[in-house]
């Protein structure tokens, strides 16, 4: 009997999440910071496909051709943004950026 | 044990394993290289559940042009490591420990809810015809149009953002 | 009397324009006088009470049409309450019409007379301004007047009666920041307020009279009301000797009789156009029109008739003495007016209504055309003083002027007041006359006739009316009959005193060597009046079929027999006329007076003439038994029960004492500051701190907020298994 319950699928994405949550607290690079979120989006997706899978429907693999674009667009803006924090601030690390401090 | 939990198990523990070399690698180029790994690998995950139109999305976009942007920007930028600062000493163990946490909440809901009945067997030959994606298509051109244009004007604005952001202030060489 | 509500024939829809036609008067000139010239206002006054003589006009006419049976035309509801019904409803009978037909016609007059009256009085006095509003407040009071003559009830009827008060309390207060010349130190407005006090006494009468009219007889409307009577008169006849006794208070008041004739005199401070109109004319006969209107119930109680009759002919005897001793011109046509309206309220008291009401109208036409002239003589008199001894204008008023205006004038001619007689210059004064008959020659004649009329000199419009009177009293009355013989007899020896002061002789001073004839718009509607005095009798002629008035007002008193001519009366009192003209001219006319010469009756009468010549000291005595023991218990009550028990003990004391102690120990010592002041500072203080301990989450480490969102994840996720 050749099948993997859904279940496995869940599980695994939930680890895939949670190290990414923990790359994104534990980095001060704010590269990284994105590459984690990158890999909390992918936990998701995986997920997403599992279920289109188990439910013969393609509704689950559209949802995640919607989220590649938005990923792609998210790394577009925040790469912007991250280049120029390092042209005004000359460094990029996190722990520096608290003027908004209260 | 048959021979598609094998194939997973395998799987799983690579991605994980590139998974928390991203996290933990020292230089950001190393981390980059992580995640492309984890991502191909979820891409292989892709075609075992039957979706192969997205996991060549995953591989051309993802793994292709985003992280490669992303190496980019490492290099421009010189920051393949930081000097470690002593802000916040207190965030990291405690960050370990809520995603501990959050693992051990995932994993006893999931087991407390798990649906035995719901099994994934390995795709057939079908998923890999054109009338497959056709009807893809279809669905996503149908009911999904919209989003889909939504979508298309989102890019649209992050790319006219990038370019303004990343734009050269052009103070006292204009006129 | 035959009653029908809806009339389809005849001009009698157009009883509501008696009201609204002055009503228009006033507003278009309310509303556009300030644009109007002084011309185009008073003709649009003029036009408006015009308006309301030609209703009169039509509606007499369609009413002898109509047989003289009264109509009742009805406008609109008013005050429907239970039982009460109230509804503005025009009368239209042969007694209402007469009095339309005096008030708009005599008016009318008066409105036009005044446009040149007004143009010089208010230049005389500064203030140009009031043009307009003079006309406004006459037409008011047209409008009033009518609705007092034309309504159906006694409510209506107390409606008119009080605008007509109204009026006339504005009308004495026209110039109300001046003193009255002839009383120092007692402004206008003092007057004003003097006759509109003692009106609220007579109404007060009037009133009591109307509630208990509801109480017994169940209605306001006069044919209910003399409906009903008859039989309340026989079960309870109290009841209408009461009601028509407090009916009479009104009377005196309104009409000028003894008790409450006092504000009459005082009138006099308003522009003589008023004091012809409302104090001599229209106004003051209401009261003998309400008795004439009320006949039926007169009639019921012959006791309250001989009190009525006894107190129109005191006062006509009391007042007539009284004018005898007086100086200004019109303060002796006031009495005079008193003194006839004494003669009228005795004719009707005597149940001679026909005659009340025949010498009503004659008097309105001599006595208008008395007071107009006197206005003439005024006017003439300041004409001559301004163009002899000022080339400037200067102020009549004395004592404070209360207009900058004046002031600035005054300051800028550096004249002293009164500089050329040392006082101030009283052009209402007789003693500042004589010698007019020279100057003032229109003026002269005219006077002459409605001197003649109001002696009693055949064959002018007084003689008849008056003679029918006295007709009526010698065989009703002997001594009213008595009384008002002797009135008559005062009548024409005042009459003559003042003819003889004021045309003849020399002028004793230069304002009236000076004075200046009126122009055509103040003559010609004296030329009008002085032709009724003289032709006014022939309404009512003591001969077999002549008896026209008589005749027309018995469609509603009743018939009454028109009685034959007394030679016997009318010879006695032209007798006693002519001996009395004789006998002032014997006193005023042989030598006459000269200039600041005491009169000569003082001498020899003393302190009777001192009587006279102070009206009797009655409103000394007024001000000694009732107003200043008033004064004193109002001040009793304010000073004392007021000021000091209310106010500084009870309240301040007591009330106000009481809670400032609770308030201040109880509430706010332990209450507020140690409760509710404490507990908001607690409060104040806490939110101080914790936001102060708060802010440091707000670090600025994007992780750390980041790590506050997973802890909520894990958190809310521990929440729901745990559940």
């Amino acid at each position: 009997m050749n099948s993997v319950p859904v279940d496995y699928y869940v599980l695994l994405s939930a680890v895939l999440f949670a190290i990414g949550a923990m790359g994104v607290l534990i980095r001060r690079n704010p590269l990284i910071i994105f590459m984690s979120i990158e890999l909390m989006l992918n936990a998701a997706n995986l997920v997403f496909v599992a279920y289109a899978s188990v439910f013969k429907s393609f509704s689950g693999q559209i949802f995640v051709f919607f989220v590649i674009a938005v990923a792609a667009a998210e790394v577009a803006v925040g790469l912007a943004l991250i280049v120029q924090i390092f042209k005004a601030k000359k460094n990029i690390n996190i722990d520096e950026l608290n003027s908004l401090k209260g | 044990m048959n021979s598609d939990l094998i194939v997973f198990l395998v799987l799983s523990l690579v991605a994980i394993a590139t998974a928390l070399g991203m996290v933990f690698s020292r230089n950001a180029v190393y981390s980059a290289l992580y995640l492309v790994l984890n991502l191909v690998t979820v891409a292989v995950f892709y075609l075992l559940l039957g979706a192969p139109f997205i996991a060549m999305s995953q591989i051309t976009v993802y793994a292709g042009a985003i992280m490669v942007l992303f190496l980019f920007v490492i290099m421009l930028l010189g920051a393949e490591s930081l000097v470690p600062s002593k802000a916040l000493p207190w965030q990291k163990p405690l960050a370990i420990a809520l995603a501990l946490v959050l693992v051990v909440e995932a994993v006893y809901l999931i087991i407390s809810r798990a649906q035995p009945g719901l099994a994934i067997t390995a795709p057939d030959a079908s998923v890999n015809t054109m009338e497959n994606l056709r009807a893809m298509a279809m669905e996503l051109f149908n009911a999904y149009l919209l989003p889909f244009e939504i979508t298309s004007i989102l890019l649209l604005v992050a790319m006219v953002g990038a370019i303004v952001l990343t734009k050269q202030e052009k103070v006292g060489k204009g006129s | 009397m035959h009653l029908s509500d809806t009339v389809n024939t005849g001009f009698f829809f157009l009883a509501p324009w008696l009201v609204f036609a002055p009503v228009m008067g006033l507003l278009i000139n309310a509303v556009f006088g300030r644009q109007f010239s002084e011309k185009a206002a008073g003709t649009v006054a003029s036009l408006a009470s015009g308006t309301a003589f030609v209703v009169s006009v039509l509606l007499a006419y369609s009413l002898s049409l109509h047989h003289g049976e009264a109509v009742r035309w009805r406008l609109a509801e008013w005050i429907h309450i239970g039982t009460l019904n109230l509804d503005w409803t025009f009368r239209i009978d042969s007694l209402s019409t007469t009095m339309m037909l005096v008030v708009s016609g005599v008016g009318t007059l008066i409105h036009i007379y005044a446009i040149g009256y007004m143009h010089e009085d208010v230049r005389f006095k500064h203030q140009e301004g009031r043009f307009t509003r003079f006309f406004i407040f006459l037409n008011l009071f047209i409008a009033a007047m009518m609705i007092l003559v034309s309504g159906d009830s006694y409510m209506m009827l107390f409606v008119g009666w009080e605008g007509v008060g109204l009026c006339s309390f504005l009308l004495i207060g026209f110039w109300f920041e001046m003193d009255t010349l002839a009383r120092p130190s007692w402004a206008n407005s003092d007057a004003a307020k003097k006759a509109f006090i003692t009106n609220r006494v007579g109404d007060f009468g009037f009133l009591i009279a109307g509630f208990l009219m509801f109480w017994y007889l169940g209605s306001f409307q006069f044919d209910e009301v003399f409906k009903a009577a008859p039989a309340i008169a026989e079960s309870a006849p109290w009841v209408i000797v009461a009601i028509t006794l407090f009916m009479l208070v009104g009377v005196a008041g309104k009409s000028a009789q003894i008790p409450l004739y006092i504000w009459l005199p005082d009138a006099m401070a308003g522009p003589t156009p008023v004091s012809a109109l409302i104090h001599a004319a229209t106004m003051v006969t209401a009261g003998v029109y309400l008795v004439s209107r009320s006949a039926p119930l007169y009639s019921l109680v012959p006791q309250a008739q001989y009190i009525v009759a006894m107190v129109g002919a005191g006062t006509a005897l009391f007042a007539a003495t009284i004018a005898v001793g007086q100086y200004d011109i019109k303060k002796v046509l006031a009495y005079s007016t008193i003194s006839q309206l004494g003669f009228m309220v005795a004719a009707v008291g005597m149940g001679a209504y026909v005659a009340g009401m025949f010498h009503l109208v004659t008097h309105a036409f001599f006595k208008a055309l008395l007071f107009l002239s006197a206005g003439s003589i005024i006017l003439g008199l300041e004409r001559g003083h301004h163009a002899h001894a000022h080339h400037d204008e200067k102020p009549k008023i004395k004592g404070k002027p209360a207009l900058s205006k004046v002031e600035g004038k005054k300051e800028e001619s550096g004249h002293e007041q009164g500089e050329d007689h040392g006082e101030v210059f009283d052009p209402g004064d007789m003693r500042n006359m004589g010698g007019l008959r020279k100057t003032m020659p229109v003026t002269f004649w005219l006077y002459m006739i409605g001197t003649l009329a109001l002696a009693g000199i055949f064959p002018f419009a007084g003689f008849w009316s008056k003679d029918e009177i006295l007709l009526d009293a010698s065989l009703h009355f002997t001594s009213v009959y008595w009384q008002l013989t002797i009135a008559a007899f005062f009548t024409a020896f005042y009459m003559g005193r003042q003819v003889w002061m004021v045309f003849f002789g020399e002028a004793r001073t230069d304002a009236a060597k000076h004075a200046v004839e009126s122009p055509k718009v103040m003559t010609v509607p004296l030329m009008v009046l002085a032709a009724l005095s003289v032709v006014g009798g022939a309404l009512n002629l003591p001969f077999e079929g002549f008896h026209n008035l008589g005749h027309w007002l018995g469609y509603t008193l009743g018939e009454v027999e028109g009685l034959p001519l007394d030679l016997t009366v009318a010879g006695i009192s032209t007798a006693l006329a002519l001996l009395a003209i004789l006998i002032s001219w014997l006193i005023y006319g042989r030598t006459p007076l000269k200039a600041h010469q005491p009169d000569p009756l003082k001498k020899p009468l003393g302190f009777i003439f001192t009587g006279m010549e102070n009206k009797w000291f009655v409103d000394e005595g007024y001000f000694a038994v009732i107003i200043n023991p008033f004064k004193k218990i109002s001040q009793f009550l304010a000073d004392v029960i007021d000021w000091r028990f209310w106010h500084d003990f009870v309240h301040d004391t007591v009330i106000a004492g009481t809670y400032n102690w609770i308030s201040e120990i109880a509430l706010d010592r332990y209450a507020d500051q140690k409760g509710i002041d404490a507990f908001a500072n607690w409060l104040g203080t806490a939110t101080q701190w914790i936001s102060a301990n708060m802010r440091k989450v707000q670090n600025g480490f994007v992780r750390s907020y980041a790590l506050s969102v997973l802890l909520g994840v894990v958190l809310i996720l521990g929440y729901l298994i745990l559940k």
